[in-house]
């Protein structure tokens, strides 16, 4: 088992949540990981992503290569524009929010962004925001893109609820509780969507 | 024993925790931050008495990590690359003094400039030094040779140098723990005069450290950290240091690298290694993270030996951090690419955050200078850097810690009045004040703004050291007390602000205008904290009824 997997979104959009849990579960489940984060000047409204990289054999580089990512998860559609050359042609998946975060000035019409994502063969585009809200809060859209990249990830959907349980469990059960409604949210919109 | 997921950065910390540390210093800087946030965040080493602390800066680091190794206990100072420039006289002279305790110095490089002006390579700084550097490749081996670095130090009397990239520093994988031994405890150097570096005494310190190279050289081998792995394939032998190996490595993952390979780990590097790759193969393939070092000593000033690839002949960038996709190049090998990327896209660099102080600072100061011609503001290190960009362009450089208000005296002494400097609180404190001291004795008329958000911002909030008496320091540096002005960046009073600074750049002397508000994001971080702390004690009070 190996997965590739790159996390994209606009500093401060708090994709490294979304790294964190998928990286407890595959923890859970005895896999190895790598997880290159950004950290400094690009977190000031800049873009930024994560490389995390997941597998059961031993892994090498921290990075990944070009056209090797097995999945794009971003929390943002333009970010996810930013990384085709990462994405694996024969079988990459690119999951993306359509909600856009607009701090420049130039920012490119969303029509636009999505109509180049629906040019991939392989791809999930979910309205994040509104699933997160009909969940109950909109802080929740992250974990709804996690949902909806969950059956992409080759691990158990019990090993990532675990590590949301685990990770919001200091801040009670009612964010616990949200959490899991917008993970399988994205998860069902994510299914329904491509079959 | 369970693997903890570590930081490259937090490897190192727990690696030096485990060593028996008795004391890390540092001044924050990207990469090199999260190894001192770690053992301060450590119950483990508040449990032990760690010390743990940001310093002034990282001279001052340096120093009072020196200090601790002269008083028997092992010590750790950590940077960013260009810190290490900070530190460089302090850092030069340990290795002519030697340690006593164990003394690890980590500095962390930037390629490729995610977050720093330049990628100055610190093997390079190891080198001049004439001492021990480890490279590690994984968060393994920045643990292992962390922990390795403090026994080295103490057997050998001297500094190590341990050497890590971005991409280390940030990424995070697993890491196993090993024996964790005792601190030392309060000793003093047999030789008291050991650490006066009277020219007598530095002569023949200099001279041990001369005589200790050969054994640096052989530890390097005997570690294990440098080591030759066959290969059938003698068209080829390839040389890979530190993180590039792990890029070698990708490139390999269905088979085994048919070529020999020398990977480095530390330095300086034996001859015999080399020589045995050398003599084996017809051409030989270097990967580097950083400066073509050892590139440049393998190819000689002639360059007519064997065929060398690497970063000197476009074999690889000259510039910029390698990747697994550089590298495979390098080897001949094809890779499937990704797709294009969509001409839609637009770059989107940082920016202050909303709310943020800076802007209401900058607002004013361009109306204030709005009358004059461009080009007046010489600024510093910072978040505020970000006023360089549209919409702002606020400044006009940015060069090293502290260059702000020194380049603004040689700019008004050339004639470039009124010149303003513009530096943030912790810039200040770690190199403004000298500068600042320069200005009054020679009555330069230049405004300084101290951007004061009361924290070292862009690196993530931490203490400022400054902080609580910033106007005492200016005062006691002869800035005259009128001449001092606290201002409120807020957007009310933005009239009010124009006006001040106005006044002040028009005296002729020195002047500071300080705009005065907390950082949004560590108070942010700060009303959570209360509000978490207020619900818990509500919580407990509502329980006990």
């Amino acid at each position: 088992m190996k997965k590739d997997i790159i996390l994209a979104g606009v500093g401060g959009q708090g994709i490294l949540t979304i790294a964190t849990i998928i990286g407890m579960a595959a923890l859970s489940e005895d896999l190895q990981l790598k997880q290159a984060e950004v950290h400094g000047m690009s977190q000031r409204g800049g873009d930024v992503q994560s490389h995390l990289r997941i597998s059961s054999d031993p892994i090498a580089s921290d990075l990944i290569p070009e056209g090797g990512a097995d999945l794009i998860i971003s929390v943002e559609p333009m970010e996810a524009l930013r990384y085709f050359n990462m994405l694996n042609k024969k079988s990459g998946w690119l999951i993306s929010s359509i909600n856009p975060f607009k701090n420049i000035k130039d920012y490119p019409e969303l029509e636009d962004i999505l109509k180049e994502i629906w040019k991939l063969p392989r791809y999930v585009t979910l309205d994040a925001d509104k699933m997160a809200r009909e969940q109950g809060s909109i802080r929740g859209a992250n974990i709804v893109v996690l949902g909806a990249a969950s059956p992409y990830l080759g691990l158990k959907e019990s090993s990532l609820k675990e590590a949301i349980k685990t990770l919001f469990g200091k801040k009670g059960q009612d964010l616990i509780d949200l959490n899991l409604k917008a993970f399988d949210a994205g998860k069902e919109f994510s299914l329904n969507s491509n079959s | 024993m369970k693997k903890l997921l570590l930081l490259g950065d937090e490897a190192i910390a727990q690696g030096a925790i485990d060593a028996g540390l008795s004391g890390v210093f540092a001044y924050p800087g990207t990469p090199s931050t999260e190894i001192t946030e770690y053992i301060r965040a450590s119950q483990e080493a508040k449990n032990k008495g760690i010390v743990a602390e940001w310093s002034a800066n990282e001279k001052t680091a340096m120093e009072t990590a020196l200090g601790m190794s002269y008083a028997g206990k092992k010590a750790m100072v950590c940077m960013k690359h260009v810190g290490l420039n900070v530190a460089a006289d302090a850092f030069m002279n340990a290795a002519i003094t030697g340690s006593h305790g164990g003394l690890v110095v980590v500095s962390a490089d930037d390629p490729s400039m995610h977050s720093s002006q330049n990628e100055q390579d610190s093997r390079f700084f190891g080198k001049f030094a004439q001492i021990p550097v480890l490279e590690p490749s994984n968060q393994q081996e920045a643990y292992n040779m962390t922990y390795y670095s403090f026994l080295l130090s103490e057997k050998l009397g001297t500094p190590v140098l341990m050497r890590i990239t971005t991409r280390l520093a940030h990424s995070r994988s697993g890491v196993i723990r090993k024996e964790i031994l005792p601190q030392n405890n309060l000793s003093l150097p047999s030789d008291l005069k050991q650490f006066v570096l009277l020219p007598s005494i530095a002569r023949k310190q200099y001279n041990t450290l001369i005589s200790k190279q050969r054994i640096f050289e052989q530890e390097s081998t005997e570690s294990g950290h440098n080591h030759f792995i066959e290969g059938k394939d003698k068209s080829m032998g390839i040389i890979a240091c530190g993180i590039s190996y792990n890029y070698l490595l990708e490139n390999y993952t269905q088979q085994t690298i048919p070529y020999p390979v020398l990977k480095i780990s530390q330095y300086p590097v034996e001859k015999t290694l080399v020589k045995k790759l050398y003599d084996e193969v017809e051409s030989i393939l270097i990967l580097e993270e950083g400066y073509p070092i050892l590139e440049e000593l393998i190819r000689g000033l002639l360059d007519e030996g064997k065929k060398i690839k690497g970063r000197m002949d476009g074999t690889l960038p000259r510039t910029g951090e390698l990747n697994p996709n550089y590298v495979a190049k390098a080897l001949g090998m094809n890779y499937e690419e990704g797709y294009d990327i969509p001409k839609t896209l637009k770059a989107r660099p940082p920016v202050l955050c909303d709310g943020c102080s800076h802007w209401d600072s900058y607002y004013a100061l361009n109306e204030a200078l709005e009358p004059y011609s461009k080009g007046r503001v010489l600024s510093d290190i910072g978040c505020y850097t970000l006023g360089a960009l549209p919409p702002l362009n606020a400044i006009n450089s940015c060069v090293d810690m502290g260059a702000s208000i020194t380049m603004a005296i040689g700019a008004a002494e050339a004639g470039l009045v009124p010149a303003v400097a513009v530096i943030g609180d912790s810039t200040f404190t770690h190199s403004g004040m000298t500068g600042l001291l320069d200005a009054v004795n020679r009555k330069v008329p230049i405004t300084v703004m101290l951007l004061d958000n009361s924290t070292t911002a862009m690196t993530g909030g931490q203490d400022s050291p400054g902080f609580g008496h910033l106007e005492s320091i200016i005062k006691g540096l002869g800035v005259e007390e009128e001449h001092i002005r606290i201002i409120k960046p807020l957007r009310r009073h933005h009239e009010e602000n124009v006006a001040i600074i106005k006044e002040e750049i028009s005296y002729n002397g020195v002047s500071v205008v300080i705009p005065r508000r907390e950082c949004v994001q560590t108070l942010a971080k700060r009303m959570k904290l209360k509000h978490a702390k207020d619900k818990m004690q509500k919580e407990s009070q509502s329980s006990k009824k």
